[in-house]
């Protein structure tokens, strides 16, 4: 334990995600040591992030005005949605280049334990956005995990009633990891592969 | 070294750091394990799918000096994941077991209750009875090996065996009309018949109950094992029935 202000920083960094006491200590310390560390910079950063990235109401992506500019891109297929977890899952889909259409972010995964269920996921806006017949594909890409499967079963099974052409992405091998892991040429190949269900 | 090998069941994982995960593993002859896997989130990662929640596993642990376990080497006994994941009511069903389980158990050797999950959940994955049926029957044999059975041939209250006529969560099963709270929700023979097939395992009985009797019970198994746990199971809400 520090006194005071130091504790209270390294309290703060350690509730972040994926980082653990020892790196909230280094990284305070880093913050307290460094001269050439723009410390005012970052906080006005932080400031911003909150005030000004919205999140779009078509798609849940992450964005700087009501819709992102993926939604905003008129050069982008409005046939065909992909079905992803989180905004960051978009950009990992995005660099593989395969896909030319829209987005939806659920903003997770169906997860009874963690008690998420399919009300707490934006389901309910994906079937709207399927309503008007405009979109005839949906590209269910979300993690190859436990989770990530149930949720496009469950996805699957609801999109079943409505008329339009389901795939879902395929990995081959059974696998157990975060999509934003994989690599272009996997994820690009999955594209690719991906399987009608 | 200080390493040490067993089967387990994986009941669940929490993200740690940037590719890792905290798995949580009932074991065969170690009680319930959490321990560290590395690199488990990269597609690339040596594990696949082994350390996937319902997998059934064969694992090599390096006890370190940090109070969490560290997953060297795993090998699959027990596919169930995958015929899990895809039917929706049947991943719904394996969760709350997970969770159920999770919570009977600590770091004891609890050798019946790593047997039963592991034949629910097989079952499970094969189809073999319908998923809300596998689940009341896993809830209330692994509340009886926990030594929290209903009260089924006597009343609770008092021990008279004669005229049973509603089931009391507080009171733990059924009570007589002696000794039943006004209001009590009145229950016949029948549903002490069910109860007991579901302990039991008669299948053929149960597939021939009325659906509307089976998911009066499942509310009554559901009021039962979240009256003895301190905290409520999460998962019992997003049941699918
Ligand atoms: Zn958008
Ligand atoms: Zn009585």
């Amino acid at each position: 334990m520090y006194d005071g202000i130091v504790q209270e920083l390294i309290d703060e960094l350690g509730r972040l995600p994926g980082v653990g006491p020892k790196s909230a200590q280094r990284i305070a310390f880093h913050i307290l040591q460094t001269e050439s560390f723009d410390v005012s910079r970052l906080a006005q950063v932080l400031t911003d992030v909150r005030e000004k990235v919205k999140f779009c109401e078509i798609c849940g992506n992450v964005g700087e005005e009501s819709r992102c500019g993926i939604c905003r891109d008129a050069r982008r297929d409005p046939s065909s949605i992909c079905v992803v977890e989180e905004a960051k899952d978009v950009v990992a889909i995005e660099r593989t280049r395969e896909f030319r259409g829209l987005y939806h972010v659920l903003g997770g995964s169906i997860s009874p334990m963690d008690g998420v269920g399919p009300d707490d996921l934006r389901i309910r806006q994906l079937l709207t956005r399927l309503s008007d017949g405009t979109v005839t594909e949906v590209i269910i890409a979300t993690d190859p995990n436990m989770e990530g499967e149930a949720t496009a079963t469950y996805i699957t099974r609801l999109l079943a009633s409505i008329e339009v052409k389901v795939s879902r992405l395929a990995f081959g091998l059974p696998v157990g990891g975060d999509l934003e892991y994989a690599d272009e040429v996997t994820l690009g190949r999955a594209f690719e592969g991906r399987r009608t269900v | 070294m200080p390493t040490y090998r067993d089967e387990g069941i994986i009941l669940r994982t929490f993200n740690l750091g940037e590719a890792d995960r905290i798995v949580t593993i009932l074991t065969r002859s170690h009680g319930k394990v959490r321990a560290v896997a590395k690199g488990v989130r990269r597609t690339a990662s040596k594990f696949g799918s082994r350390l996937e929640p319902f997998m059934v596993t064969d694992v090599q642990f390096y006890q370190g000096r940090s109070s969490l376990d560290t997953i060297q080497q795993a090998e699959t006994l027990g596919p169930y994941g995958a015929d899990i994941a895809g039917h929706y009511d049947r991943f719904t069903a394996a969760s709350v077991m997970a969770e159920t389980a999770e919570r009977l158990t600590d770091a004891e050797k609890a050798t019946n209750q790593y047997t039963l999950l592991l034949g629910a959940l097989r079952s499970l994955s094969r189809g073999e009875h319908a998923p809300h049926l596998t689940l009341d029957s896993y809830l209330m044999r692994a509340f009886s090996l926990a030594g929290w059975s209903p009260s089924l041939d006597t009343c609770s209250r008092c021990g008279s065996p004669e005229d049973l006529t509603a089931f009391v969560v507080h009171f733990g099963g059924m009570v007589c009309a002696t000794c039943a709270p006004p209001g009590s929700a009145r229950v016949g023979s029948d549903t002490v018949e069910i109860f007991e097939a579901l302990l039991t395992g008669q299948w053929d009985f149960l597939e021939s109950v009325d659906r509307r009797h089976l998911a009066r019970v499942s509310s009554l198994i559901s009021a039962h094992t979240q009256w003895h746990l301190e905290r409520a199971l999460k998962s019992l809400e997003h049941v699918a029935r």
